[in-house]
């Protein structure tokens, strides 16, 4: 543990990428497997199943604390950040122990946490705050709440274990997908030379993430070069068949095991050894269903007959990642897609999502505008002459989403954020008009910066009319542009609506609250509206 | 709010049977200021009454009044049907608290307070009241700061692996107090020199002129063009983060000095590598501990979380609450 806090102690004593990668590989360099594969866990944001509940925890932090359990909410409500306040709270201990390595620390200490009854738990967790200090114990409560953003990335990480093992950091970055326990046989195989048995069936591979076109299309060239598909609004998924056994992977490496029964039986028609890239989408008779359909489906383990009726779906594939057992993704696009056409031809109800035609890019615009009416995100182009590369590289894939909607809200409520955001109220709640009253529509985090975030903030505490515990009621006075990508009729909000991704794009200054939006004015963007 | 002794108004905290106003952010005819920092200390007004050690730092900060009464501290003066003392606030060198008496009542009101030891100026004294007017600018139980020494150690911990890394350490903390005490503290335990921002340097020497022992110091802008400051430490106020002035320390660890310190979000969104959590103000047990030590039955916080100290004291069984200065400039 000792180590792994001084680990942390580097990483987040600088903001340079450099020196946080030096810090990393000289950790894995130097740190017995047992402890380092608990370490490549935590840092690439994997969490433990939950040990402890977090209404305990605060709880705990009262009896430990001595202090009255309102006074430790405030506290919360200032870090913003559970574990960090306990940490702030808690006595110092007496006497500072020797820790005990992560692993033996994770293992015998924290995951038997789970199986403890109520007592027993709280009497363990409370001698280890008694035991541990410092950033050994701040990292043993980030471990105890879940939680774990220490400002590396995954890519850093992965960058790191690439640099000790001697292998290209696509493998690492493979390695580190899919199904593993952090055993000491598993950082072994982490950082070992490549070799024939790195994967086992159900190892997904990284996926490659289109940039946003800023540009006009103009500017990427000959068109010839280049293949335009719809953007689709679902769910990015890798579907893999191999060994006779079927995988779905979202793009947050989740295994949807059951989830879409029927894209796991449109499956079992592709040959062994396909690995495909596309889209899960909500779909009926040949045509996407709006996203709000797909909603009802993530999140249910196992749907029912009822669910699976009313909010169908279906795979569009998009890209072959793995062709009879081989990996294509160095092969460029146009031969994937004829490999893709080869593996999709004996899968029946596994759809293709296919090549929008153009000539010239003067085409596009006019085609992207449809984007709305054919319930697509916008257009991607990719380079017919690409690999299958890994993360957000730059270059070869571009998405190029219709703008979005917008409307002008006034802000009504605000609550302060987490991690980074802590302490500053930057969580908004805007408002339109209905009749006489202002009624919520969205709440958004972002896209403000920095030293408008600071003077918004300022703002609230300066205007606040009520407290109800962490939100402040504002005086409505201050006009937002928002942007927001779809609106769905719901019973279940006051306004009735509900807004897809609604995020700030101006701070509207110029606006007085009258010239805010109105309820109406939204109504009218409703999809059944228009008939 | 008319009742008692002092009440909001200005921005600060007026006394009607004395007729002067505590620290007002508005100009008033009669001020009493306890120290010189911009939240406490404003210009424009008539008569000025301070503590004798912070009259050259309140020149050189505010101007001069068009007239200014230095007070010794512990000394009585009648102003009106009040009378009134300062006594040392153990928060910046000239740093105040007020005690205002009465016939039938006596209050005393911190400005800025700290109780940890500081080299550069007279540590906090006591005195009883019946109500204590209590800054809360850490008023949560998160804030408890560390010895000095402790901080002092781990400042010259990052400033020598700077060193050996030939990079610039840049040290950032407010300009006056935090800048000086912290020179102070490193007198004899580390070589000078240490280069100063230019907003340091006139507030220095207001320090060094009063005979106190600060770390040998230079300013930035008498270092040869082209110098790398490699393996230096160099410190200015946090408005120097970010702006054009940082070219000078190219590949510099950036570092801040600040109770604020304590919660690492601060640290991480204003992008500093480092921070050293000590503050000049007092943390949360000092709060609750001298609020014991004026022996007041009555206590009023303000600059700060004023809810959390109150709602805390009130379970303890004294009378508190919390005053908003702020909001009496809109009335």
């Amino acid at each position: 543990m000792k180590r792994f806090a001084a680990l942390f102690d580097r990483l987040d004593r600088t903001t340079a990428t450099n020196a946080k990668l030096a810090a990393l590989v000289d950790y894995f360099d130097n740190t017995p497997p047992a402890d380092a594969a608990w370490a490549v866990r935590f840092l690439i944001g994997r969490r433990l199943k939950r040990l402890v509940n977090t209404r305990e925890l605060r709880e705990w932090t009262v009896a430990a604390s001595g202090l009255p359990a309102w006074l430790v909410e405030d506290s919360y409500e200032h870090v913003g950040d559970l574990a960090e306040t306990m940490h702030l709270l808690l006595p110092e201990p007496p006497a500072h122990e020797l820790s005990p390595p992560l692993h033996e620390l994770v293992a015998k200490q924290i995951q038997p946490l789970r199986q403890l009854d109520d007592d027993t738990r709280k009497d363990q967790v409370m001698a280890l705050w008694s035991r541990m200090a410092g950033t050994e114990r701040f990292l043993l409560n980030k471990i105890l709440t879940g939680g774990f953003r220490v400002g590396v990335s995954k890519r850093l990480v992965t960058r790191a274990l690439a640099e000790v093992a001697g292998v290209d950091s696509s493998l690492i970055a493979h390695r580190l997908m899919g199904r593993w326990q952090a055993t000491p046989e598993f950082f072994q195989r982490l950082v070992a030379p490549a070799s024939e048995e790195d994967f086992d069936l159900a190892t997904p591979y990284p996926f490659f993430l289109a940039s946003p076109l800023a540009e006009d299309p103009n500017s990427l060239g000959t068109p010839a070069n280049w293949q335009a598909e719809w953007k689709w609004d679902g769910i990015r998924a890798q579907l893999i068949r191999r060994g006779g056994q079927t995988f779905v992977w979202s793009r947050g490496e989740e295994l949807m095991e059951g989830r879409f029964p029927e894209v796991e039986a449109a499956a079992e028609g592709l040959p062994d050894g396909s690995v495909l890239d596309g889209e899960i989408m909500a779909w009926h008779a040949g045509q996407p269903l709006p996203f709000a359909v797909l909603q009802k489906r993530i999140g249910r383990k196992k749907p029912g007959p009822k669910t699976l009726k009313d909010a169908p779906v279906a795979f569009l594939a998009y890209d072959c990642l793995e062709h009879n057992g081989k990996d294509q993704r160095d092969r460029p696009l146009l031969e994937r897609m004829s490999a893709l056409d080869g593996v999709l031809a004996t899968a029946n109800g596994l759809l293709r999502s296919e090549a929008i035609k153009f000539n010239e890019w003067e085409a596009l615009p006019e085609l992207q505008a449809q984007s709305r009416e054919r319930g697509v995100e916008g257009i991607m182009l990719k380079r017919l002459d690409s690999p299958y590369q890994i993360g957000r590289k730059r270059g070869d894939w571009w998405k190029w989403k219709v703008e979005p909607y917008t409307f002008d809200g006034v802000l009504i409520y605000a609550q302060p954020g987490h991690g980074r955001r802590s302490g500053l109220f930057t969580d908004y709640t805007f408002a339109v008009h209905d009749g006489k009253q202002l009624v919520p529509v969205a709440k958004a985090y972002s896209g403000l910066t920095q030293a408008e975030i600071d003077r918004l903030d300022r703002w609230i505490r300066a205007h606040t009319l009520e407290r109800f515990g962490p939100v402040r009621s504002v005086e409505p006075l201050q006009v937002f542009e928002l942007a927001f990508e779809g609106i769905q009729a719901s019973p279940r909000h006051k306004s009735g609506i509900a807004m897809r991704f609604p995020r700030i794009h101006r701070w509207r200054e110029d606006l007085a609250v009258s010239d805010a939006d109105s309820l109406s004015d939204l109504k009218k963007l409703l999809p059944d509206s228009a008939a | 709010m008319n009742k008692g002794l002092l009440y909001p108004d200005a921005g600060g905290l007026y006394c009607p049977a004395g007729d002067f106003w505590i620290d007002p952010l508005k100009p008033v005819p009669r001020a009493i200021i306890t120290h010189a920092h911009a939240d406490h200390a404003r210009s424009g007004n008539a008569e000025v009454f301070a503590a004798a050690p912070g009259i050259p730092v309140l020149n050189h900060r505010v101007g001069g009044a068009d007239a200014i009464t230095a007070c010794d501290y512990g000394q009585p003066f009648e102003l009106g049907q009040a009378r009134v003392t300062l006594f040392p606030a153990g928060h910046i060198l000239g740093s105040a608290t007020v005690r205002i008496e009465t016939d039938d009542d006596s209050w005393g009101v911190s400005g800025d307070f700290k109780r940890a030891p500081d080299p550069t100026c007279a540590p906090f004294q006591p005195f009883d009241c019946d109500t204590w007017v209590t800054e809360c600018t850490f008023g949560l139980p998160i804030y408890r700061w560390q010895p000095t020494a402790e901080v002092i150690d781990e400042i010259l911990a990052w400033w020598t692996s700077c060193r050996e890394a030939g990079r610039p350490a840049v040290l950032f903390c407010y300009a006056l107090g935090k800048a000086q005490r912290v020179l102070a503290e490193l007198q004899g335990r580390a070589e000078g020199p240490v280069w100063l921002h230019g907003a340091m340097q006139p507030l220095t020497d207001c320090y060094r002129d009063q005979g106190l022992n600060l770390i040998d110091t230079r300013p930035v802008s008498s270092a040869d063009k082209g110098y790398k400051f490699a393996g230096d430490l160099v410190m200015a106020p946090p408005s120097a983060a970010g702006s054009p002035w940082m070219r000078r320390f190219p590949k510099h660890s950036a570092g801040f000095v600040s109770g604020w310190m304590r919660v690492r979000g601060n640290r991480r969104r204003r992008g500093y590598d480092r921070g050293f959590v000590l503050s000049d103000h007092a943390d949360w047990p000092a709060l609750v501990n001298t609020t014991a030590d004026m022996g007041a039955r009555r206590v009023i916080t303000i600059h700060g979380n004023g809810e959390a100290l109150s709602g805390y004291l009130r379970e303890q069984g004294l009378d508190s609450e919390s005053w908003n200065l702020r909001q009496s400039l809109a009335a």
